[in-house]
C-alpha cells in the first residue's frame, strides 16, 4: 500500500482521511511492514466501504487485511439502520459464518504423540473433507428448516454433543431471527448432504499443542497451559452459505439502484437494512449462521467418536466457537451514545472485552476468546478481547494469517508431496485427498501469523493468551 | 499479472483459457472466436481450478439454461449454474457446448461423478464474483470472458 495515501495516527493505526464520497475515515491497523505489503486494493476497498449509506465511525481493516470482494477481507464496518444504514452480502462473504472452534482434549502433547499416526488416519477416515465429500446424515425439508432455526442447539438435540457445549458458542449456539423461508430451495438442496463436512480450501481440523501461554490469568480462565493438546476446527456454512451469498449478491446488485445507492464497485452491492431485500437477507444469513454452528457441532461429535476409539481417556470439551464472516446487530457506544448497529465482519473476529453480557461467566473477567487460525503447519493463536477494542474497532480483531500469495502462484512454487514430507519430518502429519490442494495452502503462501497477531496485540484489538502449534492436520 | 495459458490458438478456433492471479482466489479468462466459445473456455478454466479437465470423462450430459440482463451477468449466472450442478450432483465437467442469444443461455455440460482418487480435486469453487468481471472483444476481435471465482 502506498504510505503517502495514509496519515499515521499511532504506531499501529493508519488513517485515510475522508475524501470524495467517503462519509467516514478509513482506519487500517498494521505495522509498517504489514502495511507496506498490503495490496493497494485494500486501500481502495476500505475507501469504497466508507462511502456506503449509514456507516458509523470508520471503515476498518484488520492487520491480516487483503483484497476481497467489495469489502476487504479483514474488513469491519457498522451501519445505523435508522440512518439509512445498509447490509451487504459481499460484506459478509460467500462462506457465511465461517469460523473456528477450539476444543480441549484433556490430553497432553505426549498422549497425542504416542498415538499420532493412528489418530490422524482415524480423523481422516471419519471427518468428510474435500470436494464431493458427503456428510453422515441427509437433511430433508423439515429437518433442514429445524436446523436453520436451531443451529448448534438443534445439533445437540439430535444427539451431536452436549448441552454444556452451547454455552461456549457465540449466540449460545443458536442465532435468533433466522428465517428458513428466506433460504432458497437451491441453497437447501446444495446443503442436503453437506452437514458435518469440512469443505476444502483453507478449511481444516487440526490437533495442536499449547506451545506457550503469554497471559496466565486469561490462560487459567480459558483452561490452557503449556503442553495441553487441543483441537481446532475451521469451516463454515458449506454449500448453503455459498449459494445464499451468490443469490443475494445478484439480488442486491439489481436492487441497490432502486434505493439510490451508488455503487463504486458492483461487488459492494447492498440495500437498506430496512428494506424487503435487506430483511430477507438478514433472515437468510442468520439461518446460514445456524447452519455453520450446526456443522461445527456435528464435526465436534465426529471428533469425539474418533478420539473415544483411539485414545479412550480423552474428554473433548469446548473452549469456544467464533465466526468471522458475519453481520450482527450489536450495541456499541459511539461518541458517548449507545447505538444499535449492524456490524459487518468480513474475515474479522468479534472480540468482546471483559464484562460483556454476552460472554459466559468463565470469561467475564478476561474477555472473549478470539481464535486465530494460522496456515497449515505454522502456529495458531488464542487471544482475548480487550476493553479498548470497543472504541478501536467495534470489538473486532483479525481472523487468521491472511494470504500473501495467490493459489496460482503457490501451485507453481510448491509441490504438495514434498511439502507433506517436509512437514512430516518436522513432526506435523498432514492428511489430504489432494496434493495440489496442499501446495495451494503452503505455509509460505500466507502472511506471518506471528506478525499479524503481534499487531492485533500491540494495537489493543485483542491480547495474546496462547500460541498453538500443529501436530496433525486433516485438510479440507 | 501472472498467467498460465492453455488450449489451442490457431486461426480456425481461437478457443483457449488462462488463469490470472487474485490475492486469495483465482481469476478465469476464456477466449474464443465467439462469445459462446469464450464462455465454454471460461468454464474449462473453472474446472481447471478444481482438477485437470482433460481427465474428466464425458459420461453424463447435463442441460443448463439461464437468463440475465447483460453478457457479464450471464457469464456469472452460467458459472454459478455449473457450480450448483457440480455441488448437488457431486460431478465434475470436462466439456461444454454453449449457445447464447439475447441475454439467454442454453448449454450442455458433460462430465462424471467426482472420484477423489482419480481427480484429486484441489479445491471447491464457492461462487463466481463480479471482481475483474468482463465480457467483450479485444482489439483483434477475439471474444474474452473473465471473472474471479471465490474458492
Amino acid at each position: 500500500m502506498d504510505l503517502h495515501l495514509l496519515k499515521r495516527d499511532s504506531e499501529f493505526a493508519w488513517r485515510i482521511e475522508p475524501q470524495g464520497k467517503m462519509r467516514v475515515p478509513g482506519i487500517v491497523y498494521a505495522d509498517e511492514s504489514l502495511i507496506h505489503d498490503m495490496d493497494n486494493k485494500v486501500y481502495e476497498q476500505v475507501t469504497n466501504v466508507a462511502t456506503l449509506p449509514g456507516i458509523v465511525q470508520a471503515s476498518y481493516a484488520m492487520p491480516d487485511a487483503h483484497w476481497g470482494y467489495g469489502f476487504p477481507i479483514g474488513g469491519v464496518a457498522a451501519f445505523d439502520p435508522d440512518a439509512g444504514g445498509v447490509i451487504s452480502a459481499g460484506g459478509v462473504g460467500f462462506d457465511i459464518s465461517c469460523g473456528v472452534r477450539t476444543l480441549h482434549t484433556g490430553l497432553t502433547r505426549d498422549d497425542i504423540e504416542a498415538n499420532k499416526e493412528r489418530l490422524a488416519d482415524a480423523l481422516y477416515q471419519t471427518i468428510p473433507a474435500g470436494v464431493g465429500s458427503v456428510g453422515h446424515i441427509r437433511l430433508e425439508r423439515e429437518a433442514m428448516d429445524a436446523m436453520l432455526v436451531g443451529g448448534a442447539r438443534w445439533a445437540v438435540e439430535q444427539g451431536f454433543g452436549d448441552r454444556e457445549d452451547l454455552e461456549r458458542v457465540e449466540e449460545h449456539g443458536c442465532m435468533q431471527g433466522a428465517e428458513p423461508e428466506a433460504v432458497s430451495d437451491h441453497a437447501k438442496k446444495r446443503q442436503r448432504d453437506e452437514m458435518g463436512t469440512l469443505g476444502s480450501g483453507n478449511h481444516y481440523l487440526e490437533v495442536q499443542h499449547v506451545a506457550e501461554v503469554y497471559d496466565p490469568q486469561a490462560g487459567a480462565a480459558f483452561n490452557v497451559k503449556p503442553g495441553d493438546a487441543v483441537i481446532s476446527i475451521h469451516c463454515g456454512s458449506r454449500g448453503l452459505g455459498h449459494q445464499l451469498g451468490t443469490e443475494y449478491l445478484k439480488r442486491m446488485t439489481m436492487a441497490a439502484g432502486e434505493y439510490g445507492i451508488e455503487l463504486p464497485d458492483r461487488e459492494l452491492a447492498c440495500v437498506p437494512i430496512h428494506s424487503p431485500v435487506g430483511q430477507s437477507y438478514l433472515g437468510a444469513m442468520r439461518a446460514a449462521i445456524n447452519c455453520a454452528l450446526a456443522n461445527r457441532q456435528i464435526i465436534t461429535h465426529l471428533a469425539r467418536q474418533t478420539f473415544a476409539h483411539v485414545i479412550p481417556q480423552a474428554h473433548l470439551t469446548l473452549l469456544y466457537d467464533v465466526s468471522h464472516n458475519t453481520c450482527k446487530l450489536e450495541e456499541h457506544v459511539v461518541d458517548g451514545k449507545q447505538m444499535r448497529l449492524f456490524v459487518h465482519r468480513k474475515g474479522a473476529t468479534r472480540a468482546f472485552g471483559p464484562n460483556h453480557l454476552d460472554l459466559p461467566p468463565a470469561f467475564r473477567d478476561v474477555g472473549q476468546p478470539v481464535l486465530i487460525g494460522g496456515s497449515m503447519g505454522t502456529g495458531s493463536y488464542i487471544l482475548a478481547g480487550t476493553a479498548q477494542g470497543e472504541g478501536l474497532s467495534f470489538s473486532s480483531s483479525c481472523h487468521g494469517a491472511g494470504r500473501a500469495m495467490s493459489r496460482h502462484q503457490a501451485k507453481r512454487r510448491w509441490q504438495g508431496r514434498a511439502l507433506v514430507d517436509e512437514l512430516t519430518a518436522s513432526g506435523i502429519l498432514i492428511r489430504s485427498r489432494s496434493m495440489r490442494g496442499v501446495a495451494e495452502e503452503a505455509p509460505g503462501a500466507y502472511k506471518d501469523v506471528n506478525a499479524v497477531v503481534g499487531v492485533a496485540h500491540d494495537a489493543g484489538l485483542s491480547r495474546k493468551v496462547a500460541r498453538l502449534e500443529p501436530l496433525a492436520c486433516v485438510k479440507g | 499479472m501472472m498467467c498460465e495459458e492453455h488450449g489451442h490458438n490457431d486461426s480456425m478456433t481461437q478457443g483457449r483459457w488462462e488463469h490470472f492471479s487474485h490475492e486469495a482466489d483465482m481469476g478465469l479468462r476464456g477466449f474464443g472466436s465467439s462469445c459462446d466459445q469464450a464462455f465454454e473456455q471460461t468454464a474449462i478454466a473453472m474446472m481447471a481450478v478444481i482438477t485437470d479437465p482433460d481427465i474428466v470423462v464425458a459420461e453424463q450430459e447435463v442441460d443448463i439454461s439461464c437468463e440475465a440482463p447483460d453478457y457479464e451477468l450471464l457469464l456469472i449466472d452460467w458459472l454459478n449454474a455449473l457450480i450448483y450442478e457440480m455441488a448437488t450432483r457431486r460431478m465434475l465437467f470436462g466439456r461444454f457446448d454453449v449457445h447464447t442469444k439475447n441475454g439467454s443461455l442454453r448449454a450442455k455440460a458433460w462430465g462424471e461423478k467426482v472420484d477423489a482418487t482419480k481427480h484429486e480435486p484441489a479445491v471447491e469453487v464457492k461462487g463466481a464474483t463480479y471482481t475483474a468481471l468482463h465480457v467483450g472483444r479485444d482489439e483483434n476481435g477475439t471474444w474474452v470472458a473473465q471473472c474471479v471465482v471465490d474458492v
